[in-house]
């Protein structure tokens, strides 16, 4: 029934190889993305009034225009204002800036959750703004965000097989490669259905550990 | 003008409009070292107001804040919060920082504001704590404490900062009534040991007791001031006295 021998010569080291290059962008767009994102979500809050609404025209673009569409613009057109990316630089700058919006949207939700109350208290112990957001609000957004944007790192995993549209070879591109040479669509696509889905319950492993790990009373999960 | 170097603190003639209406008619206040001032009135007399006028949370129109002979420049960013390390702040409904220990809360600004190291920050916050009576409850989140405990943290953070003069904005309204003598203890305890103090409070006896002068504010405006004896006094014809009686009545129909 199931062709161990395919499986084992070629998928295996096929989209093991991919899987590779997927982490590659999953881990550090995730991570940098969400640091982007809370940058992002505090300018839209607390700026002042050109880069509160520079931030949310950023926003309103990348949310507005499909991930595949800025991937294109990345690769193929950026070339034409003379800045070359590799395939794999372009996904991952694409990647950034796309979840990077996303998160500020979640990241703004949670800074505008957190009491004024505190921000006098913080206010009137001395500390600058910048102190009381970094310190004070920051902090607690971003606990309260974290559902949020797990949600966000968990799509990540999914749309960066679109990677794969500006030629970076992942899984998703292996994936395609290889059922093409073979003409055994269903086979690798299972596979490679498979390991999205491994890496996404991981992620949710990971993140649930974040959210109990930074869990404080009274705050959200209990 | 020469200033009284006995005057910790002076409030000149600061008025404050919001939305076109008058909130803080050009009031004055002098408080010299060791003075409980306690401001009384109805609810939106403008006493928290004027209180939050004093640091500034709440910009004042015009007027001015003298502080140990100094004349505050308001709009310098840098001098108002080196200003406000030396006026402590405690509010109605405590602003504990909820992603914060009870030692955690109180170290805070003492770390980003004072510099103060991490070790040094927490044991001066362990004896804050100590002095309100909650050593015990150094390592809790907000959430786990009750409502008089939180504002006993909002006092050792206070504390922690050396300030000159504290504000207190009703301490004890969003108490249960079984939590309120806690918080005025301590309260209590810091006036005899000297510390300057300007409070709004609906309690009355307290004030009767403890208070170096009664400001009874209406409007926006400070109508009666002076001792407790004096404005409290039998047949005085006060406002304040009204007020007090009217208190009173109230409180016993409740209780009965």
């Amino acid at each position: 029934m199931i062709d161990t021998a395919f499986y084992m010569q070629e998928v295996l080291p096929a989209l093991n190889k991919g899987l590779l290059i997927s982490l590659a962008l999953i881990v550090p767009a995730g991570i940098i993305g969400f640091v982007c994102g809370v940058a992002l979500g505090v300018i839209r809050v607390f700026g002042g009034a050109l880069p509160r609404k520079l931030g949310d025209w950023y926003t309103s673009l990348i949310r507005g225009v499909p991930l595949a569409v800025q991937l294109m613009m990345v690769y193929y057109a950026l070339p034409h204002c003379g800045i070359y990316f590799d395939p794999y630089g372009a996904a991952l700058l694409s990647f950034i800036l796309c979840s990077a919006a996303y998160h500020s949207e979640y990241i703004r939700g949670a800074l505008l959750s957190i009491s004024q109350g505190q921000v006098r208290a913080a206010q009137a112990l001395g500390m600058t703004m910048a102190q009381t957001v970094l310190w004070i609000i920051v902090p607690q957004a971003a606990r309260r965000a974290l559902p949020g944007c797990g949600n966000e790192i968990i799509y990540l995993i999914k749309y960066s097989s679109l990677a794969y549209l500006v030629t970076c070879m992942e899984l998703m591109g292996e994936g395609k490669v290889l059922a093409s040479d073979t003409f055994r669509y269903m086979e690798v696509f299972l596979a490679v259905g498979a390991y999205y889905l491994a890496m996404v319950t991981v992620a949710t492993w990971i993140l649930r550990w974040l959210e109990q790990h930074y869990a404080i009373p009274g705050f959200g999960s209990r | 003008m020469m200033q009284n170097t006995e005057n910790v603190l002076r409030i000149h003639e600061i008025s404050k409009n919001l939305g076109g209406k008058a909130i803080l008619k050009s009031c004055s206040l002098d408080v010299a070292r060791g003075e409980l001032k306690v401001l009384i009135g109805p609810s939106g007399a403008g006493k928290s107001t004027l209180l939050q006028c004093i640091n500034c949370l709440i910009q004042p129109d015009s007027g001015e804040i003298w502080l140990n002979g100094q004349q505050l420049r308001r709009h310098d960013k840098k001098e108002l919060c080196a200003f406000r390390t030396q006026v402590g702040m405690i509010f109605q409904d405590f602003n504990l920082f909820d992603h914060l220990t009870a030692e955690a809360n109180v170290a805070v600004a003492l770390r980003k504001v004072k510099g103060m190291n991490r070790h040094d920050a927490l044991q001066r916050a362990r004896e804050e704590l100590g002095r309100v009576g909650l050593a015990r409850r150094a390592a809790l989140y907000p959430a786990q404490l009750s409502g008089g405990q939180k504002q006993r943290v909002a006092i050792a953070r206070a504390l922690a900062m050396d300030p000159t003069v504290i504000l207190l904005d009703e301490p004890t309204s969003a108490l249960d009534p079984e939590l309120v003598g806690e918080v005025l203890a301590v309260i209590r305890d810091l006036a005899r040991g000297g510390m300057t103090m300007v409070m709004a409070t609906h309690q009355m006896d307290f004030a009767r007791a403890l208070a170096t002068e009664i400001l009874f504010m209406e409007q926006g405006v400070i109508i009666e001031r002076g001792t407790p004896d004096a404005l409290l006094a039998a047949g005085a014809g006060t406002r304040t006295q009204a007020f007090f009686t009217r208190l009173q009545d109230m409180g016993d129909e409740s209780a009965s």
